[in-house]
């Protein structure tokens, strides 16, 4: 999945096209490529600006801008943990530790909106409520398997 | 078992209902139906927002519909054995879901149809008056539709509470061109959850909130800015888009009456400043949400230029209601200039969290321990963050403050988008200022110098307080830094951020001062 070639360089022009080569589309477009790629590849990035007619410095712009976008693979599975107030208050530091010392990779966010049902995390876009440090580690043996 | 027609079950498809195995309990279930030759019809609707019972199943009897919950996927078996189909009584059993106290008394307006109807079904929207509101619109003028607005005192949702009808009626005024009608559904605060839940649970409310804001300014183009940490939500929101295209609610001829309207959905990319009116405008033209100066104001200069109307998801929501009943209807509740009701969404450390829609007025203690029913750790409560991130701590002593938005202002504190965080003992204050400062820094669009330095000069100056280093004068600096925040900086971000950090330090000083001591 994650390699660049000019077969794909085809496919970021597809799907820039898909939305007109609109300027006004370049979040979606990003999104759509991270989705497919698994990342932002820097030849991906120059095709887009070429595709939209905008400069490779707009669009570093905003791809760094966003906390979503990123310029390499994930190292591991696709884990946030929500670290905002009301997971806060439930113990979402204690999760945090606890995949720090497992070596989990994962990102913060602010917030997953299950805040009634926290700590929460999102796996691949799942989310996840009332985790704590055994169901964090069985939903990601599971998605090991 | 004899031949009958299908039981209709319902097993909320709410993301944070199957955040904890509302997809497992429904899978079982069809399982040990199929398996028991039992004809079911089971229905994903969205979920009533009692999160402390969900997985919450219900099955529709004679009586009405009947509620098991909270229900896991190893407790199914035993529902089937005490044929809970025909409403037979389990330790699960909760009794008519209409009639659980928590749901019994709230006033659902905006939320009258979530976790009631199959959230994608037309023809269940408008059996329970979806709809009504859109063709009385249609019949209207514009005139009209912004003065019902106007006069039903509905106010910005989001938190910054403007007159939604004063907003509309700017859009209205401008010349006839391309306008377009933008929903806020970049739900970013901490301890709200409401618009996921409407989106989820009744996206074509939104949509026809969107239509009549349109058709009541002139605005042939909307779009819905989702939160990237929604997908769920995104997703309904695109297929329900879907939905109203074909039926022809979407389009050219709007139900026959030559209106034209489009809506477009857009995904965010996980930044929280998206949030902030012309952050988003900005996001939605494909740029970096970076704030712009106001004026000119969205509803004169706003999406590329253009007249722009932006409101919260919820706003937009409460449209349809206040078209189909009348202003007078909404108006009559809520009190002070806080008219009809608001979604308040318990967080946190509560046994009972979830949605709760009453009218402005309910004070924090009622909330709190009549339907929150407390900590869910046992423990005593210490402060409650009102309002999201930005939002004041405020201390068990002012639990009688009433919700509304001056009466909150005044004690202090903002209503925002309506969220309650609850903290219970144990919670370190100085802690919780510091992270409010480096929540700033994280999400600070880094436009303005107050916000984008001072943020991370108040957390280097709380990371001093929590090691005693000059605690005084270090306390003394915090608050200049807190005051050039509030008054230099562009947005609510950098002018919102000292309100929990100086709220934590007025109410719970001994936090700071505990510090000094070692």
């Amino acid at each position: 999945m994650i390699a660049t070639g000019p077969a794909n360089q085809d496919r970021v022009r597809q799907i820039c096209l898909a939305y007109d080569a609109q300027p006004s589309a370049l979040i979606e477009i990003l999104h759509q490529v991270q989705d497919e790629f698994g990342f932002l590849p820097k030849d991906a990035l120059v095709e887009i600006a070429d595709a939209l007619n905008i400069s490779r410095a707009d669009i570093y712009g905003v791809v760094t801008f966003y906390h979503d976008f990123r310029r390499a693979p994930l190292t591991g599975i696709d884990l946030k943990i929500c670290r905002a107030e009301a997971c806060q208050a439930v113990g979402s530091q204690k999760l945090a530790e606890h995949a720090t010392t497992n070596n989990y990779t994962f990102t913060d966010a602010y917030c997953l909106g299950n805040c009634a049902l926290g700590p929460a995390v999102m796996i691949d876009k799942k989310l996840y409520g009332r985790v704590d440090a055994d169901r964090l580690d069985q939903l990601l043996r599971q998605k090991g398997e | 078992m004899m031949d009958q027609s299908a039981i209709t079950l319902y097993v909320p498809g709410d993301s944070a209902a199957c955040s904890v195995g509302a997809d497992e309990v429904a899978q079982r279930i069809s399982e040990i139906a199929q398996s028991k030759n039992i004809h079911i019809k089971l229905i994903r609707n969205g979920t009533r927002g009692m999160f402390w019972l969900e997985p919450l199943v219900e099955v529709q009897t004679g009586q009405g519909r009947l509620a098991y919950g909270p229900v896991t996927p190893d407790d199914v078996e035993s529902l089937f054995e005490v044929d809970f189909l025909h409403g037979k009584l389990h330790e699960l059993a909760l009794g008519l879901t209409n009639e659980i106290p928590y749901f019994a008394r709230q006033q659902r307006l905006t939320f009258a149809r979530c976790g009631i109807t199959d959230p994608l079904c037309l023809v269940d929207y408008e059996n329970h008056g979806g709809l009504v509101g859109l063709r009385k619109a249609l019949a209207d003028t514009p005139e009209q539709i912004v003065e019902t607005v106007t006069q039903s005192g509905l106010r910005g949702r989001g938190g910054a509470g403007f007159p939604t009808g004063i907003k509309w009626k700017t859009a209205l005024e401008q010349p006839a061109g391309q306008k377009y009608i933008c929903a806020n559904a970049d739900e970013g605060d901490s301890g709200t959850f409401a618009d996921r839940i409407l989106m989820e649970g009744d996206p074509f409310c939104l949509l026809e909130g969107m239509v009549i804001a349109g058709r009541a300014v002139g605005a042939s183009i909307g779009y819905i800015y989702v939160r990237s940490e929604y997908p769920d939500a995104a997703q309904t929101m695109r297929r329900a888009v879907d939905i109203w295209r074909a039926a022809k609610l979407l389009g050219d001829d709007i139900d026959g009456s030559g209106q034209a309207f489009e809506i477009h959905v857009r995904m965010g990319a996980g930044s929280y400043i998206c949030g902030e009116d012309t952050s988003m405008l900005e996001s939605i033209e494909g740029k970096r949400g970076q704030v712009k100066v106001k004026p000119p104001i969205p509803a004169i200069d706003g999406l590329f230029g253009q007249p722009t109307i932006i409101n919260n998801v919820l706003s937009l929501a409460s449209i349809p209601i206040i078209l189909a009943k009348g202003a007078d209807f909404y108006r009559d509740f809520g009190q002070g200039r806080s008219r009809g009701t608001q979604a308040f969404q318990l967080g946190g450390d509560i046994a009972c969290g979830g949605l709760v829609e009453t009218a402005f007025g309910i004070t924090m203690r009622e909330l709190i321990e009549d339907f929150g029913q407390g900590s869910r750790s046992g423990k005593a409560i210490r402060t409650v963050q009102a309002g999201g991130p930005l939002g004041a701590y405020v201390p068990v002593s002012d639990f009688d403050m009433q919700m509304d938005y001056e009466k909150m202002t005044e004690a202090g504190a903002m209503l925002g988008h309506g969220g309650l965080v609850v903290f219970s003992e144990g919670v370190n204050m100085a802690a919780q200022a510091r992270f409010a400062m480096q929540f700033c820094e994280i999400e600070s669009c880094g436009k303005c110098t107050p916000c984008r330095i001072g943020s991370v000069r108040g957390k280097e100056t709380l990371d001093k307080i929590m090691v005693g280093e000059n605690v005084e004068q270090n306390l003394e600096l915090l608050d200049e830094i807190c005051e050039l925040l509030t008054k230099g900086s562009l947005c609510a971000m950098g002018g919102l951020t000292p309100m929990p950090v100086q709220s934590a330090i007025q109410h719970f000083r001994e936090d700071f001062a505990q510090q000094a001591k070692e």
